[in-house]
Protein backbone atom coordinates (compact mmCIF):
# COMPACT_ATOMS: atom_id res chain seq x y z
CA UNK A 1 0.00 0.00 0.00
CA UNK A 2 2.58 2.34 0.86
CA UNK A 3 5.38 3.79 -1.41
CA UNK A 4 8.25 3.10 0.87
CA UNK A 5 9.75 -0.65 -0.48
CA UNK A 6 8.73 -3.24 1.93
CA UNK A 7 11.27 -5.87 3.79
CA UNK A 8 8.92 -8.58 2.30
CA UNK A 9 10.30 -8.02 -1.64
CA UNK A 10 13.29 -9.55 -2.77
CA UNK A 11 13.24 -9.06 -6.65
CA UNK A 12 16.08 -7.14 -6.75
CA UNK A 13 18.74 -9.62 -5.07
CA UNK A 14 20.45 -12.29 -7.48
CA UNK A 15 20.17 -15.60 -7.59
CA UNK A 16 23.89 -17.57 -6.92
CA UNK A 17 23.98 -20.25 -9.46
CA UNK A 18 23.59 -23.49 -7.93
CA UNK A 19 27.54 -25.53 -7.43
CA UNK A 20 27.45 -29.16 -8.62
CA UNK A 21 30.48 -30.33 -6.95
CA UNK A 22 29.49 -34.03 -6.62
CA UNK A 23 28.52 -33.88 -10.78
CA UNK A 24 32.35 -32.93 -11.55
CA UNK A 25 33.73 -35.45 -8.35
CA UNK A 26 31.96 -38.87 -10.16
CA UNK A 27 32.82 -37.42 -14.03
CA UNK A 28 36.52 -37.11 -12.91
CA UNK A 29 36.14 -40.59 -11.47
CA UNK A 30 34.85 -42.42 -13.91
CA UNK A 31 37.33 -40.81 -17.05
CA UNK A 32 39.91 -42.19 -14.60
CA UNK A 33 38.57 -45.53 -15.05
CA UNK A 34 37.79 -45.37 -18.79
CA UNK A 35 41.32 -44.43 -18.76
CA UNK A 36 42.48 -47.73 -17.49
CA UNK A 37 40.03 -49.89 -18.96
CA UNK A 38 41.21 -48.16 -22.89
CA UNK A 39 44.56 -48.70 -21.34
CA UNK A 40 44.40 -52.47 -20.61
CA UNK A 41 42.49 -53.19 -23.69
CA UNK A 42 44.96 -51.11 -26.06
CA UNK A 43 47.79 -52.73 -24.52
CA UNK A 44 46.09 -56.39 -24.24
CA UNK A 45 46.33 -59.51 -26.62
CA UNK A 46 44.20 -58.07 -29.10
CA UNK A 47 44.49 -57.69 -32.53
CA UNK A 48 42.27 -54.67 -33.46
CA UNK A 49 43.20 -54.87 -36.96
CA UNK A 50 42.07 -58.26 -37.17
CA UNK A 51 38.58 -56.80 -35.63
CA UNK A 52 38.81 -54.26 -38.28
CA UNK A 53 39.46 -56.65 -40.88
CA UNK A 54 36.71 -59.34 -39.73
CA UNK A 55 34.06 -56.54 -39.17
CA UNK A 56 32.35 -56.63 -42.82
CA UNK A 57 34.13 -59.76 -44.76
CA UNK A 58 31.38 -61.46 -46.44
CA UNK A 59 30.80 -64.67 -43.68
CA UNK A 60 29.76 -62.00 -40.96
CA UNK A 61 27.79 -60.12 -43.35
CA UNK A 62 25.91 -63.27 -44.02
CA UNK A 63 25.83 -64.51 -40.69
CA UNK A 64 24.53 -60.51 -40.05
CA UNK A 65 21.54 -61.16 -42.73
CA UNK A 66 20.68 -64.00 -41.11
CA UNK A 67 20.50 -62.77 -38.09
CA UNK A 68 18.06 -60.06 -38.95
CA UNK A 69 15.69 -62.12 -41.14
CA UNK A 70 15.36 -64.95 -38.17
CA UNK A 71 14.29 -61.79 -35.93
CA UNK A 72 11.80 -60.95 -38.30
CA UNK A 73 10.44 -64.39 -39.34
CA UNK A 74 10.47 -65.51 -35.30
CA UNK A 75 8.50 -62.10 -34.19
CA UNK A 76 6.23 -62.79 -36.90
CA UNK A 77 5.63 -65.76 -35.60
CA UNK A 78 4.97 -65.51 -32.96
CA UNK A 79 2.84 -62.35 -32.94
CA UNK A 80 0.71 -64.17 -35.34
CA UNK A 81 0.56 -67.41 -32.75
CA UNK A 82 0.46 -64.57 -29.75
CA UNK A 83 -2.89 -63.15 -31.06
CA UNK A 84 -4.18 -66.51 -31.85
CA UNK A 85 -3.77 -68.50 -28.98
CA UNK A 86 -4.46 -65.62 -27.07
CA UNK A 87 -8.02 -65.10 -28.22
CA UNK A 88 -7.84 -68.82 -27.80
CA UNK A 89 -7.41 -68.47 -24.15
CA UNK A 90 -10.77 -66.64 -23.35
CA UNK A 91 -12.86 -68.27 -25.35
CA UNK A 92 -16.08 -69.50 -23.30
CA UNK A 93 -15.17 -72.99 -25.41
CA UNK A 94 -13.18 -75.06 -22.68
CA UNK A 95 -11.69 -77.19 -24.76
CA UNK A 96 -9.96 -74.20 -27.02
CA UNK A 97 -9.14 -72.69 -23.80
CA UNK A 98 -7.56 -76.05 -22.65
CA UNK A 99 -5.73 -76.30 -25.75
CA UNK A 100 -4.30 -72.93 -25.23
CA UNK A 101 -3.65 -73.15 -21.70
CA UNK A 102 -1.57 -76.13 -22.52
CA UNK A 103 0.58 -74.50 -25.29
CA UNK A 104 1.22 -71.70 -23.42
CA UNK A 105 2.21 -73.49 -20.38
CA UNK A 106 4.25 -75.62 -22.16
CA UNK A 107 6.42 -73.32 -24.08
CA UNK A 108 7.23 -71.33 -21.24
CA UNK A 109 8.03 -74.19 -19.44
CA UNK A 110 10.75 -75.74 -21.06
CA UNK A 111 14.16 -73.84 -22.10
CA UNK A 112 14.40 -72.39 -25.39
CA UNK A 113 17.61 -73.89 -26.06
CA UNK A 114 15.96 -77.60 -25.53
CA UNK A 115 12.72 -77.01 -27.91
CA UNK A 116 15.42 -76.00 -30.77
CA UNK A 117 17.43 -79.43 -29.96
CA UNK A 118 14.02 -81.29 -29.78
CA UNK A 119 12.70 -79.54 -33.75
CA UNK A 120 16.51 -80.21 -34.97
CA UNK A 121 16.07 -83.56 -33.78
CA UNK A 122 12.55 -84.57 -34.40
CA UNK A 123 14.25 -86.56 -37.54
CA UNK A 124 14.86 -88.98 -34.61
CA UNK A 125 11.54 -89.47 -33.64
CA UNK A 126 9.82 -89.18 -37.06
CA UNK A 127 12.29 -90.01 -39.77
CA UNK A 128 9.40 -89.00 -42.78
CA UNK A 129 6.52 -86.43 -42.38
CA UNK A 130 3.73 -85.82 -44.09
CA UNK A 131 0.03 -87.61 -45.07
CA UNK A 132 0.63 -91.08 -46.38
CA UNK A 133 -0.31 -91.51 -49.92
CA UNK A 134 -0.48 -87.50 -50.23
CA UNK A 135 2.59 -85.61 -49.58
CA UNK A 136 5.74 -87.20 -48.01
CA UNK A 137 9.26 -85.99 -47.06
CA UNK A 138 12.22 -87.21 -45.21
CA UNK A 139 12.25 -85.55 -41.70
CA UNK A 140 16.02 -84.24 -42.47
CA UNK A 141 15.37 -82.22 -45.32
CA UNK A 142 12.36 -80.72 -43.77
CA UNK A 143 13.79 -79.48 -40.62
CA UNK A 144 17.17 -77.54 -41.99
CA UNK A 145 18.84 -75.53 -38.75
CA UNK A 146 16.69 -72.55 -40.07
CA UNK A 147 13.23 -74.30 -39.59
CA UNK A 148 14.53 -76.25 -36.82
CA UNK A 149 15.57 -72.23 -35.57
CA UNK A 150 12.07 -70.52 -36.56
CA UNK A 151 10.12 -73.30 -34.87
CA UNK A 152 11.85 -73.08 -31.95
CA UNK A 153 12.06 -69.20 -31.65
CA UNK A 154 8.49 -68.57 -33.29
CA UNK A 155 6.85 -71.05 -30.91
CA UNK A 156 8.27 -69.96 -28.01
CA UNK A 157 7.90 -66.74 -28.54
CA UNK A 158 3.97 -67.19 -29.44
CA UNK A 159 3.64 -67.85 -26.07
CA UNK A 160 4.81 -65.14 -24.42
CA UNK A 161 3.64 -62.95 -27.08
CA UNK A 162 -0.12 -64.45 -25.85
CA UNK A 163 0.52 -63.60 -22.55
CA UNK A 164 1.10 -59.99 -23.28
CA UNK A 165 -1.94 -59.59 -25.83
CA UNK A 166 -4.57 -61.32 -23.27
CA UNK A 167 -3.01 -58.45 -21.09
CA UNK A 168 -3.82 -55.90 -24.04
CA UNK A 169 -7.22 -56.93 -24.18
CA UNK A 170 -8.05 -57.18 -20.58
CA UNK A 171 -7.03 -53.65 -20.56
CA UNK A 172 -9.85 -52.90 -22.80
CA UNK A 173 -12.60 -51.30 -21.18
CA UNK A 174 -15.91 -53.74 -20.82
CA UNK A 175 -18.32 -51.35 -22.51
CA UNK A 176 -16.29 -51.33 -25.40
CA UNK A 177 -17.20 -54.98 -26.28
CA UNK A 178 -20.95 -54.13 -24.95
CA UNK A 179 -21.76 -51.53 -27.25
CA UNK A 180 -19.98 -53.35 -29.92
CA UNK A 181 -22.67 -56.18 -29.13
CA UNK A 182 -25.63 -53.86 -28.64
CA UNK A 183 -25.16 -53.24 -32.08
CA UNK A 184 -25.27 -56.86 -33.76
CA UNK A 185 -21.32 -57.96 -33.52
CA UNK A 186 -20.54 -61.51 -32.73
CA UNK A 187 -17.86 -61.98 -29.72
CA UNK A 188 -15.23 -62.23 -32.39
CA UNK A 189 -15.91 -59.46 -35.13
CA UNK A 190 -15.93 -56.88 -32.24
CA UNK A 191 -12.70 -58.54 -30.78
CA UNK A 192 -11.56 -57.99 -34.03
CA UNK A 193 -13.00 -54.73 -34.82
CA UNK A 194 -13.13 -52.71 -32.06
CA UNK A 195 -11.02 -54.46 -28.98
CA UNK A 196 -7.85 -55.24 -30.40
CA UNK A 197 -7.30 -52.10 -32.57
CA UNK A 198 -7.69 -50.18 -29.16
CA UNK A 199 -5.35 -53.03 -27.69
CA UNK A 200 -2.13 -52.78 -29.98
CA UNK A 201 -1.58 -49.40 -27.90
CA UNK A 202 -0.65 -51.45 -24.82
CA UNK A 203 0.21 -54.63 -26.83
CA UNK A 204 3.25 -52.16 -29.34
CA UNK A 205 5.67 -51.37 -26.01
CA UNK A 206 6.10 -55.02 -24.53
CA UNK A 207 6.07 -56.78 -28.07
CA UNK A 208 9.07 -54.26 -28.95
CA UNK A 209 11.18 -54.93 -26.16
CA UNK A 210 10.51 -58.74 -27.00
CA UNK A 211 11.76 -57.84 -30.58
CA UNK A 212 15.20 -56.96 -29.17
CA UNK A 213 15.37 -59.63 -26.77
CA UNK A 214 15.04 -62.20 -30.04
CA UNK A 215 17.54 -60.34 -31.63
CA UNK A 216 19.90 -61.38 -28.86
CA UNK A 217 17.61 -64.69 -28.80
CA UNK A 218 18.86 -65.81 -32.29
CA UNK A 219 21.93 -66.73 -31.35
CA UNK A 220 20.99 -69.62 -29.57
CA UNK A 221 20.11 -70.81 -33.06
CA UNK A 222 24.11 -71.52 -33.13
CA UNK A 223 24.12 -74.72 -30.93
CA UNK A 224 22.08 -76.45 -34.28
CA UNK A 225 24.53 -74.86 -36.62
CA UNK A 226 22.12 -71.84 -37.93
CA UNK A 227 24.36 -69.59 -39.59
CA UNK A 228 23.28 -66.61 -37.83
CA UNK A 229 26.13 -63.72 -36.67
CA UNK A 230 27.42 -65.78 -33.39
CA UNK A 231 27.98 -69.21 -35.32
CA UNK A 232 29.45 -67.66 -38.09
CA UNK A 233 31.85 -65.76 -36.17
CA UNK A 234 32.76 -69.44 -34.21
CA UNK A 235 33.26 -70.89 -37.47
CA UNK A 236 35.84 -68.34 -38.30
CA UNK A 237 38.01 -68.50 -34.79
CA UNK A 238 37.57 -72.32 -35.09
CA UNK A 239 40.12 -71.57 -37.97
CA UNK A 240 42.24 -68.71 -37.20
CA UNK A 241 42.35 -69.21 -32.94
CA UNK A 242 41.19 -64.89 -32.75
CA UNK A 243 38.39 -65.76 -30.27
CA UNK A 244 38.50 -62.85 -28.77
CA UNK A 245 38.63 -60.39 -32.22
CA UNK A 246 35.67 -62.05 -33.39
CA UNK A 247 33.59 -62.10 -30.47
CA UNK A 248 34.25 -58.35 -30.32
CA UNK A 249 32.81 -57.96 -34.28
CA UNK A 250 29.64 -59.80 -33.14
CA UNK A 251 29.16 -57.28 -29.86
CA UNK A 252 29.55 -54.33 -32.17
CA UNK A 253 27.06 -56.00 -34.51
CA UNK A 254 24.64 -57.07 -32.24
CA UNK A 255 24.73 -53.52 -30.42
CA UNK A 256 23.99 -51.81 -33.91
CA UNK A 257 21.24 -53.82 -35.07
CA UNK A 258 19.95 -53.91 -30.92
CA UNK A 259 20.51 -49.66 -31.92
CA UNK A 260 18.79 -49.31 -35.34
CA UNK A 261 15.57 -51.56 -33.71
CA UNK A 262 15.03 -49.50 -30.60
CA UNK A 263 14.87 -46.41 -32.38
CA UNK A 264 12.06 -47.81 -34.82
CA UNK A 265 10.85 -49.40 -31.90
CA UNK A 266 10.63 -45.30 -30.73
CA UNK A 267 8.80 -44.29 -33.28
CA UNK A 268 6.44 -46.91 -33.85
CA UNK A 269 5.49 -46.49 -30.35
CA UNK A 270 5.04 -42.68 -30.97
CA UNK A 271 2.87 -43.67 -33.94
CA UNK A 272 -0.01 -45.44 -32.13
CA UNK A 273 -0.05 -43.37 -28.95
CA UNK A 274 -0.91 -40.72 -31.97
CA UNK A 275 -3.09 -42.59 -33.98
CA UNK A 276 -5.29 -43.77 -30.60
CA UNK A 277 -5.27 -40.68 -29.53
CA UNK A 278 -9.16 -41.01 -28.75
CA UNK A 279 -7.81 -44.66 -27.31
CA UNK A 280 -9.90 -43.95 -23.80
CA UNK A 281 -13.26 -44.56 -23.59
CA UNK B 1 -54.96 -51.52 -26.83
CA UNK B 2 -52.75 -52.44 -30.19
CA UNK B 3 -50.46 -55.31 -29.81
CA UNK B 4 -47.54 -55.23 -27.62
CA UNK B 5 -43.70 -55.20 -29.27
CA UNK B 6 -42.38 -56.53 -26.15
CA UNK B 7 -43.79 -58.40 -23.49
CA UNK B 8 -41.43 -59.42 -20.45
CA UNK B 9 -43.35 -62.55 -18.39
CA UNK B 10 -41.95 -62.81 -14.84
CA UNK B 11 -38.46 -61.98 -15.91
CA UNK B 12 -35.84 -63.91 -13.35
CA UNK B 13 -32.27 -62.97 -13.07
CA UNK B 14 -29.67 -64.13 -10.10
CA UNK B 15 -26.25 -62.68 -9.78
CA UNK B 16 -25.05 -65.83 -7.54
CA UNK B 17 -26.55 -65.51 -4.63
CA UNK B 18 -28.07 -62.13 -5.16
CA UNK B 19 -31.73 -62.00 -6.75
CA UNK B 20 -31.66 -58.97 -8.78
CA UNK B 21 -34.71 -59.48 -10.96
CA UNK B 22 -38.03 -61.39 -8.97
CA UNK B 23 -40.49 -61.64 -11.83
CA UNK B 24 -40.43 -58.17 -13.56
CA UNK B 25 -43.67 -57.89 -16.00
CA UNK B 26 -44.00 -55.65 -18.43
CA UNK B 27 -45.51 -55.15 -21.97
CA UNK B 28 -44.65 -51.60 -24.27
CA UNK B 29 -46.96 -51.18 -27.65
CA UNK B 30 -44.95 -49.58 -30.24
CA UNK B 31 -44.75 -46.44 -30.09
CA UNK B 32 -44.48 -46.62 -26.38
CA UNK B 33 -42.30 -44.08 -24.50
CA UNK B 34 -41.48 -46.00 -21.85
CA UNK B 35 -40.10 -44.30 -18.28
CA UNK B 36 -38.30 -47.24 -15.59
CA UNK B 37 -37.78 -45.03 -12.83
CA UNK B 38 -36.34 -46.13 -9.44
CA UNK B 39 -33.84 -46.38 -6.46
CA UNK B 40 -30.50 -47.33 -7.53
CA UNK B 41 -29.93 -50.93 -6.94
CA UNK B 42 -33.64 -51.75 -7.76
CA UNK B 43 -33.11 -53.74 -10.59
CA UNK B 44 -34.49 -51.36 -13.77
CA UNK B 45 -30.77 -51.50 -15.70
CA UNK B 46 -30.67 -54.85 -15.07
CA UNK B 47 -33.95 -55.49 -16.93
CA UNK B 48 -32.68 -53.23 -19.74
CA UNK B 49 -29.44 -55.22 -20.59
CA UNK B 50 -31.67 -58.28 -20.80
CA UNK B 51 -34.22 -56.64 -23.47
CA UNK B 52 -30.76 -56.60 -25.08
CA UNK B 53 -29.57 -59.73 -24.19
CA UNK B 54 -26.30 -58.61 -22.64
CA UNK B 55 -27.17 -60.21 -19.70
CA UNK B 56 -29.12 -63.88 -19.69
CA UNK B 57 -32.27 -64.23 -17.93
CA UNK B 58 -32.75 -66.77 -15.56
CA UNK B 59 -36.13 -67.55 -15.30
CA UNK B 60 -39.49 -66.78 -17.05
CA UNK B 61 -38.96 -65.00 -20.70
CA UNK B 62 -39.15 -61.55 -22.97
CA UNK B 63 -40.33 -61.85 -26.20
CA UNK B 64 -40.07 -59.11 -29.08
CA UNK B 65 -42.65 -59.16 -31.42
CA UNK B 66 -43.26 -62.81 -31.85
CA UNK B 67 -39.71 -64.32 -31.09
CA UNK B 68 -38.69 -65.38 -28.18
CA UNK B 69 -34.77 -64.07 -26.89
CA UNK B 70 -32.08 -66.45 -26.41
CA UNK B 71 -33.92 -69.71 -27.39
CA UNK B 72 -36.23 -71.49 -30.89
CA UNK B 73 -38.79 -73.63 -29.43
CA UNK B 74 -38.63 -77.28 -30.38
CA UNK B 75 -41.89 -78.90 -29.30
CA UNK B 76 -41.31 -78.80 -25.83
CA UNK B 77 -37.63 -78.31 -26.17
CA UNK B 78 -35.82 -74.79 -25.74
CA UNK B 79 -32.80 -74.73 -27.78
CA UNK B 80 -30.67 -71.75 -27.26
CA UNK B 81 -29.59 -69.62 -29.35
CA UNK B 82 -25.96 -69.35 -31.01
CA UNK B 83 -23.84 -66.42 -30.44
CA UNK B 84 -24.55 -65.45 -33.92
CA UNK B 85 -28.10 -65.60 -33.76
CA UNK B 86 -28.63 -63.61 -30.24
CA UNK B 87 -26.59 -60.66 -32.16
CA UNK B 88 -29.22 -60.99 -35.29
CA UNK B 89 -31.86 -60.82 -32.61
CA UNK B 90 -30.03 -57.23 -30.91
CA UNK B 91 -30.66 -55.74 -34.10
CA UNK B 92 -34.09 -55.00 -33.04
CA UNK B 93 -33.22 -52.73 -30.63
CA UNK B 94 -30.48 -50.18 -30.23
CA UNK B 95 -29.18 -49.25 -26.82
CA UNK B 96 -27.28 -46.11 -25.19
CA UNK B 97 -25.46 -46.78 -22.07
CA UNK B 98 -24.48 -44.44 -18.98
CA UNK B 99 -21.04 -44.01 -19.81
CA UNK B 100 -21.41 -43.52 -23.85
CA UNK B 101 -18.59 -46.21 -24.80
CA UNK B 102 -18.25 -44.78 -28.09
CA UNK B 103 -15.39 -46.43 -30.07
CA UNK B 104 -11.76 -45.03 -28.79
CA UNK B 105 -10.06 -45.31 -31.98
CA UNK B 106 -12.79 -44.34 -34.53
CA UNK B 107 -14.01 -40.89 -35.41
CA UNK B 108 -17.22 -39.89 -34.72
CA UNK B 109 -18.46 -40.96 -38.02
CA UNK B 110 -16.74 -43.95 -37.98
CA UNK B 111 -18.69 -44.72 -34.89
CA UNK B 112 -21.99 -43.99 -36.21
CA UNK B 113 -20.71 -46.04 -39.83
CA UNK B 114 -19.45 -49.57 -38.37
CA UNK B 115 -22.69 -51.30 -37.65
CA UNK B 116 -24.20 -50.61 -40.88
CA UNK B 117 -20.76 -50.99 -42.55
CA UNK B 118 -19.36 -54.21 -40.44
CA UNK B 119 -22.52 -55.81 -39.50
CA UNK B 120 -25.41 -54.95 -42.33
CA UNK B 121 -22.54 -55.19 -45.16
CA UNK B 122 -24.34 -52.21 -46.56
CA UNK B 123 -22.59 -49.91 -49.05
CA UNK B 124 -20.14 -47.43 -47.50
CA UNK B 125 -21.17 -43.88 -49.67
CA UNK B 126 -24.68 -44.99 -48.66
CA UNK B 127 -24.35 -45.36 -45.26
CA UNK B 128 -21.54 -42.26 -45.16
CA UNK B 129 -24.43 -40.09 -46.26
CA UNK B 130 -26.83 -41.65 -43.79
CA UNK B 131 -24.58 -41.32 -40.91
CA UNK B 132 -23.94 -37.55 -42.01
CA UNK B 133 -27.67 -36.84 -41.66
CA UNK B 134 -27.63 -38.60 -38.19
CA UNK B 135 -25.18 -36.55 -37.23
CA UNK B 136 -27.05 -33.71 -38.16
CA UNK B 137 -30.01 -34.75 -36.14
CA UNK B 138 -28.12 -34.77 -33.09
CA UNK B 139 -26.80 -31.48 -33.92
CA UNK B 140 -23.12 -32.76 -34.47
CA UNK B 141 -22.47 -32.50 -38.31
CA UNK B 142 -19.56 -30.26 -37.84
CA UNK B 143 -18.16 -32.56 -35.13
CA UNK B 144 -17.96 -35.49 -38.24
CA UNK B 145 -13.82 -36.14 -37.88
CA UNK B 146 -14.00 -35.65 -33.96
CA UNK B 147 -12.83 -38.25 -31.85
CA UNK B 148 -14.53 -39.68 -28.85
CA UNK B 149 -11.96 -37.88 -26.54
CA UNK B 150 -12.08 -34.36 -28.32
CA UNK B 151 -15.90 -34.32 -27.71
CA UNK B 152 -17.69 -33.38 -24.17
CA UNK B 153 -19.66 -35.97 -22.81
CA UNK B 154 -23.44 -34.43 -23.94
CA UNK B 155 -21.46 -34.58 -27.08
CA UNK B 156 -20.30 -38.21 -27.35
CA UNK B 157 -23.94 -39.41 -25.84
CA UNK B 158 -25.72 -37.64 -28.76
CA UNK B 159 -23.29 -39.63 -31.12
CA UNK B 160 -24.46 -43.11 -29.11
CA UNK B 161 -27.49 -41.92 -30.10
CA UNK B 162 -26.80 -41.85 -33.53
CA UNK B 163 -24.90 -44.85 -34.06
CA UNK B 164 -27.38 -46.22 -32.66
CA UNK B 165 -30.16 -45.40 -34.85
CA UNK B 166 -27.78 -45.93 -37.91
CA UNK B 167 -28.98 -49.75 -37.38
CA UNK B 168 -32.58 -48.54 -37.89
CA UNK B 169 -33.65 -50.29 -34.67
CA UNK B 170 -37.75 -51.08 -34.21
CA UNK B 171 -37.18 -49.92 -30.55
CA UNK B 172 -34.08 -48.14 -28.05
CA UNK B 173 -33.11 -48.62 -25.21
CA UNK B 174 -31.61 -45.82 -22.78
CA UNK B 175 -29.51 -47.22 -19.88
CA UNK B 176 -29.60 -43.76 -17.59
CA UNK B 177 -28.42 -41.73 -20.23
CA UNK B 178 -28.07 -38.61 -18.50
CA UNK B 179 -26.43 -40.07 -15.01
CA UNK B 180 -22.53 -39.59 -16.53
CA UNK B 181 -23.13 -35.74 -17.84
CA UNK B 182 -22.60 -32.70 -16.24
CA UNK B 183 -25.82 -31.06 -14.86
CA UNK B 184 -25.23 -28.50 -18.03
CA UNK B 185 -25.03 -31.04 -20.27
CA UNK B 186 -27.66 -32.69 -20.14
CA UNK B 187 -30.35 -30.88 -21.80
CA UNK B 188 -28.78 -31.25 -25.32
CA UNK B 189 -29.19 -35.23 -24.69
CA UNK B 190 -32.55 -35.02 -23.63
CA UNK B 191 -33.66 -32.60 -26.29
CA UNK B 192 -32.07 -35.28 -28.88
CA UNK B 193 -34.82 -38.51 -27.16
CA UNK B 194 -37.52 -35.55 -27.00
CA UNK B 195 -37.19 -35.13 -30.81
CA UNK B 196 -36.69 -39.26 -31.32
CA UNK B 197 -39.42 -39.65 -28.92
CA UNK B 198 -41.99 -37.26 -31.56
CA UNK B 199 -41.42 -38.93 -34.87
CA UNK B 200 -42.55 -41.87 -33.10
CA UNK B 201 -39.62 -44.20 -32.29
CA UNK B 202 -40.60 -46.90 -29.18
CA UNK B 203 -38.28 -46.38 -26.39
CA UNK B 204 -37.70 -47.61 -23.09
CA UNK B 205 -35.57 -45.16 -20.97
CA UNK B 206 -34.28 -45.77 -17.66
CA UNK B 207 -33.82 -42.44 -15.84
CA UNK B 208 -33.93 -40.33 -12.90
CA UNK B 209 -35.34 -37.20 -14.80
CA UNK B 210 -38.53 -37.05 -14.02
CA UNK B 211 -39.28 -34.15 -15.91
CA UNK B 212 -38.06 -35.72 -18.99
CA UNK B 213 -40.87 -38.66 -17.96
CA UNK B 214 -43.65 -36.25 -16.97
CA UNK B 215 -43.00 -34.42 -20.30
CA UNK B 216 -42.49 -37.31 -22.82
CA UNK B 217 -43.41 -40.59 -21.49
CA UNK B 218 -46.83 -42.10 -21.80
CA UNK B 219 -46.14 -45.11 -19.30
CA UNK B 220 -43.93 -44.67 -16.02
CA UNK B 221 -43.08 -47.63 -14.00
CA UNK B 222 -41.37 -47.62 -10.73
CA UNK B 223 -39.42 -50.41 -9.77
CA UNK B 224 -37.62 -51.22 -6.57
CA UNK B 225 -36.05 -54.14 -5.31
CA UNK B 226 -36.11 -56.16 -8.36
CA UNK B 227 -39.86 -55.68 -8.60
CA UNK B 228 -42.32 -54.10 -10.32
CA UNK B 229 -44.21 -52.01 -7.73
CA UNK B 230 -46.42 -49.49 -9.28
CA UNK B 231 -46.89 -48.51 -13.30
CA UNK B 232 -49.14 -46.68 -15.19
CA UNK B 233 -49.31 -42.51 -16.71
CA UNK B 234 -46.85 -40.34 -15.73
CA UNK B 235 -49.53 -38.36 -13.82
CA UNK B 236 -50.75 -41.14 -11.62
CA UNK B 237 -46.99 -42.23 -11.17
CA UNK B 238 -45.25 -39.02 -10.34
CA UNK B 239 -48.19 -37.07 -9.20
CA UNK B 240 -50.48 -39.70 -7.40
CA UNK B 241 -48.44 -42.43 -6.51
CA UNK B 242 -50.28 -45.35 -4.39
CA UNK B 243 -47.34 -47.03 -3.59
CA UNK B 244 -45.86 -45.89 0.18
CA UNK B 245 -42.28 -46.58 -1.47
CA UNK B 246 -43.16 -44.51 -4.97
CA UNK B 247 -44.48 -41.66 -2.53
CA UNK B 248 -41.12 -41.68 -0.69
CA UNK B 249 -39.24 -42.03 -3.80
CA UNK B 250 -40.54 -39.03 -5.89
CA UNK B 251 -40.35 -37.12 -2.63
CA UNK B 252 -36.79 -37.36 -1.63
CA UNK B 253 -36.02 -36.71 -5.67
CA UNK B 254 -38.23 -33.28 -5.62
CA UNK B 255 -36.88 -32.26 -2.31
Amino acid sequence: MSGAPSAYAIDHLKIAPRRFYGRWLTAALILALMGLVINAFAHGQIEWKIVAQFMTAKVIMHGLVNTILMTIYAMAVGIVLGVVFAVMVMSPNPVVRGVAAFYIWFFRGTPLLLQMLLWFNLALVFPVLGIPGWFEARTVDVITPFVASLLGLGIGQGAYTAEVVRGGILSVDHGQTEAAKAIGMTRLTALRRIVLPQAMRVIIPPVGNEVISMIKLTSVASVIQFSEILHNAQTIYFANARVIELLIVATVWYLVVVTVFSIGQYFLEKAFSRQNAGGKS
Amino acid sequence: MSTPMIVAHEVQKYYGQFHALKGVSLDVAAGDVCCIVGPSGSGKSTFLRCINQLEAVDGGAIWIGDQLLGYRRRGELLVPLSDSEIARQRLWSGMVFQRFNLFGHMTALQNVMEGPVAVQKRRRAEVREEAMALLARVGLAGRADAYPTELSGGQQQRVAIARALAMRPKLMLFDEPTSALDPELVGEVLAVMKDLARSGMTMIVVTHELGFAREVSNRVVFMDGGQVLESGTPGQILSRPQHPRTQEFIAAILA
